[in-house]
């Protein structure tokens, strides 16, 4: 997942002078081909052959640019009539009613405060157990194991969504309830563990954060893993020759080398975090009441709240609502990840 | 404080690959020996057993006697990281901590066992700077990161973060292999400073680097790829340079070798 | 030289033993450490063996009949324990290939694009919008499909509006691997082929491609055993269907977790017999290609 901007594309031959081939350059490479033969045969047939691919894989490129754009573009389009007939706060509103068409009253308090909470809780238990994982997989397991038991972690990504909602509701919430019921009978004073909206201690933000966490472990740990990894030796060797001990060392040479890629791989978790949509949906049981930021409550995600309507997606204002709603959860999970991506990248171009 | 190093039938495993064979030599303590022969003879593999560092690659594996002062650094009760604060180590790469100021990068060795006295950290510094010919330079930026000095000032500051702990022996593997004439120079004369306070064992690839700083020379070679290194002869340099018992330490010093 | 006076330190004990032992503070921190990290290893593999066992504990029993592979459930009452869930393997598999088919040959240009000719601001924009996607949650594609193709161009609900939504997923993680691999090309190769008189675009599609081809291939695998699994929009772009349906252009259609997702709402034992079955057989197929996968990328002209 880590860029490697330092590995650059070859640089094709001495006549390749297209230094920024976009889009506005491509029709001028015909005579900057850059195959040293192309050029001095002076085929034509070859020169439209490498003007048609170049323009293909260029053309493709920007097919990603451009559908991330359309997302952003569409969903505001979609959701713009949808706010203006809106008759509560978009913002600071906590119900999202939208049975009625023609009066539309939907906020998005409750579900900002549902998805952070599941999502940072979710975050605060991956974070430490990943950076466990991945100084385990490159600094303490023998090279012999360290690629299988890495493969294990990875197996974790495999697992669809939906079968961790299924475990996390059938079985992992009734064995978190004496950890869950603990919590609320000794920590209660805190906010975070006071009783929440819903009867039951099963189906919280606390289990929903559980599996959340579960799920995010393989993309925080391959990050970081692949970051620490790459820890210079000389660095390392620096440490150990001073008589350092093996978690001394980490402390000198890993950690400094590989904090960048540790916090980008935990915002990339943290983005899996805030879009997952099945489980969180099938384990967090709907509240009645507004949350109170405890992770007892209950209630709805932003990606949760839009998949239990997908049914019912056929009056256009009311769709707009959820399509507000998951507009909202784009630019939050974009900023989250373009966070991330910076972090990285900072890394590895300095 | 410098000791005297001892090696009896030491050979060394990688794995199955047999890396060295059978090394017997001593390093006289304030005295500067230095290794050398071609590429994968082994030479910096050996240095890597004096402070146990070959234990980081996983399969190495050593038989026979490292007696430092007649200890044995492979005793069974001795532990690596004990070994390495009292041999201390200088690498082909200058590595300082690249998050680390000038000031915690001669200290880091101290302060890993404990010391944190600040006066007493400041000495120390002072001292090692001194020590690696560093201290004008760098006294009036302790504070800026070790990063930013040049290639041969961050050898020196290595040298400054090994001496700090106050080792008995000082291994410097390639140490100036990655730096330009000038540099080179200035690291020479810190060998010959240093020498006074330390045992040292040096590998290098140049010769004549050899014939300047060392009192005593071992050379290595292998027979072919595939077979272990071996160490052909140990004498006083200049014996070595002038009068080689050995027909292959002649042919390789005068270049007629392979 | 200051070093003889300024390295003397009075502290030193004079006849210390050669090899201090680590202070206990030291060596306790260690062992911390060391115990930390391997819990947090185990810590991970709780969950997936918990998981795996639980599915195939509770899924084993419905998908040893050969009625599970070979029928729908098309006429079959909720409470009955009878059927099969070939209609939605046969959704699950179509969906994924469809965006396959999409999504490979963008994907695999778009690295070539960003591997062998970008430069500037496009290919660092696009290098930018790749991450981005690869962070899109399925449901924000799901709904973009819904928003751009249904509610503006009108098109109907269908397995092929399920199919764009995973393009979307899929692209991110072919463009991402095929990079990778085109990347561990060495240039020499290119060089080579350069040397030949053999014009770029040839060399890249003879000479590069092929040589990372395994990995590519390895890569496509993945994607795929990963949009199989998602469920988010098949929620909102296809209906749910207990009968065959082979048009993936129009009409409902299953698939295995929309299956799971709809008999949830099914208050019978059966219900929970069928969701374990269907999950049970995704992670089948999902493992397949997985396997499949580690297979091919054994078969690598490259070694990492």
């Amino acid at each position: 997942m880590t860029e490697r901007t330092t590995a650059q594309a070859p640089s094709p031959g001495p006549q390749d002078e297209d230094p920024a081939a976009g889009s506005a350059t491509l029709d001028t490479v015909t005579d900057s081909d850059p195959a040293p033969g192309g050029r001095s045969q002076g085929s034509s047939s070859r020169g439209r052959g490498e003007r048609v691919f170049r323009r293909l894989t260029s053309g493709s490129g920007l097919l990603v640019v451009v559908a991330v754009a359309a997302i952003g573009l569409f969903l505001l389009v979609q959701a713009v009539p949808s706010l203006m007939a809106n008759n509560a706060n978009f913002f600071t509103s906590p119900e999202f009613n939208t049975r009625d068409a023609a009066n539309l009253s939907f906020g998005i308090r409750d579900l900002l405060v549902v998805t952070l909470l599941s999502s940072l809780f979710a975050l605060a238990i991956a974070m430490p157990v990943s950076l466990g994982i991945a100084l385990f997989l490159t600094q303490y397991a023998p090279k012999r194991v360290a690629r299988p038991f890495a493969y294990v972690i990875d197996l974790l990504a495999a697992v669809p969504s939906i079968i961790y909602g299924l475990w996390g509701i059938a079985v992992l919430a009734p064995a978190l309830l004496p950890i869950a019921t603990w919590l609320q009978n000794n920590l209660g004073w805190f906010f975070l563990f006071a009783p929440g909206n819903l009867p039951v201690l099963t189906g919280t933000i606390f289990t929903g954060g559980v599996v959340l966490a579960v799920m995010i472990l393989p993309i925080t740990t391959a990050v970081t893993r692949e970051v620490f990894s790459q820890t210079p030796r000389f660095h390392m060797e620096a440490a150990q020759a001073l008589g350092a001990t093996r978690w001394e060392v980490i402390r000198m040479a890993v950690l400094p080398y590989g904090r960048s890629g540790y916090i980008a791989g935990s915002m990339l978790g943290l983005g899996r975090a805030l879009g997952e949509t099945i489980a969180v949906l099938i384990v967090i049981r709907a509240a009645t009441s507004p949350s109170h930021f405890s992770l007892f409550d209950g209630g709805y995600t932003f990606a949760s709240l839009i998949a239990s309507a997908a049914s019912e997606f056929s009056q256009p204002l009311p769709t707009g609502a959820y399509i507000a709603a998951g507009l909202v959860l784009f630019v939050l999970t974009f900023v989250v990840n373009a966070i991330a991506r910076v972090v990285a990248g900072g890394k590895v171009n300095g | 404080m410098a000791k005297r190093l001892d090696l009896k039938a030491v050979d060394i495993y990688y794995g199955d690959f047999h890396a060295v064979q059978d090394v017997n030599l001593s390093v006289a303590p304030r005295s500067v020996t230095s290794f050398i022969g071609p590429s994968g003879c082994g030479k910096s593999t050996v240095l890597r057993t004096l402070n146990r560092m070959h234990e980081e690659i996983p399969g190495a594996r050593v038989d026979g006697e490292v007696l430092l002062d007649g200890e044995d650094i492979y005793d069974r009760g001795s532990d690596a990281v004990a070994v390495r604060r009292t041999i201390g180590m200088v690498f082909q790469r200058p590595n300082p901590f690249p998050t680390m100021s000038i000031r915690d990068n001669v200290v880091a060795g101290l302060k890993l066992q404990g010391v944190h006295d600040k006066k007493k950290l400041d000495e120390v510094c002072e001292a090692s700077l001194r020590g690696a010919n560093l201290w004008k330079e760098v006294s009036g930026r302790l504070d800026k990161p070790g990063g930013g000095l040049s290639g041969g000032q961050q050898q020196r500051l290595c040298i400054a973060r090994a001496i700090a702990v106050a080792p008995d022996v000082l291994l410097m593997d390639e140490p100036c292999s990655a730096l330009d004439p000038i540099s080179t120079l200035a690291i020479e004369d810190l060998i010959a400073d240093l020498k006074k306070e330390y045992t040292i064992v040096i590998v290098t690839h140049n010769m004549q680097q050899a014939a300047r700083v060392s009192d005593q020379t071992a050379f290595f070679n292998l027979e072919a790829t595939g077979k272990p290194g071996k160490l052909v002869e140990i004498d006083d340099t200049s014996t070595i340079f002038s009068n080689p018992t050995e027909q292959a330490t002649e042919d390789y010093i005068s270049g007629r070798f392979g | 030289m200051a070093t003889d006076t300024g390295l003397e330190r009075p502290d030193r004990p004079a006849a210390a033993p050669a090899f201090q032992p680590l202070s206990t503070g030291r060596k306790l921190k260690d062992n911390l450490a060391t115990v930390l990290v391997c819990l947090a290893f185990l810590v991970a593999v709780v969950p997936l063996v918990w998981v795996v066992v639980t599915v195939v504990g509770r899924g084993i029993g419905a998908i040893v009949s050969a009625d599970w592979w070979g029928r729908s459930l098309s006429g079959v009452l909720p409470e009955s324990f009878a059927g099969g869930v070939y209609h939605a393997i046969y959704g699950t598999l179509i969906q994924a290939l469809i965006a396959g088919v999409i999504a490979v040959p963008i994907g695999i240009l778009a690295a070539v694009y960003l591997v062998e000719y970008g430069r500037g601001r496009l290919a660092k924009t696009t290098s930018f919008m790749v991450d981005i996607l690869a962070g899109v949650p399925s449901i924000v594609a799901a709904l973009f499909i819904f928003a751009a193709f249904i509610s503006i161009l009108g098109a109907q609900q269908s397995a092929f509006m399920v199919s764009l939504a995973l393009v979307l997923l899929m692209l991110p993680v072919v463009i991402r691997n095929t990079e990778e691999m085109l990347r561990l090309v060495p240039d020499e190769l290119r060089e080579a082929s350069y040397a030949l008189g053999i014009p770029k675009w040839k060399t890249i599609l003879r000479i590069v491609l092929p040589t990372a081809l395994s990995g590519t291939v390895t890569g496509i695998m993945l994607a795929l055993a990963r949009v199989m699994g998602e469920t988010a929009p098949v929620l909102v772009l296809v209906g749910y269907s207990q009968s065959i349906n082979f048009d993936p252009f129009s009409g409902n259609m299953a698939s295995l977790p929309l299956l799971m997702f709809s008999e949830l709402s099914n208050p019978e034992p059966a219900g929970q017999f069928r969701i374990w079955g269907a999950a049970l057989t995704l992670i089948l197929i999902i493992m397949i290609l997985q396997l499949g996968a580690s297979v091919v990328s054994r078969f690598s002209a490259i070694s990492k």
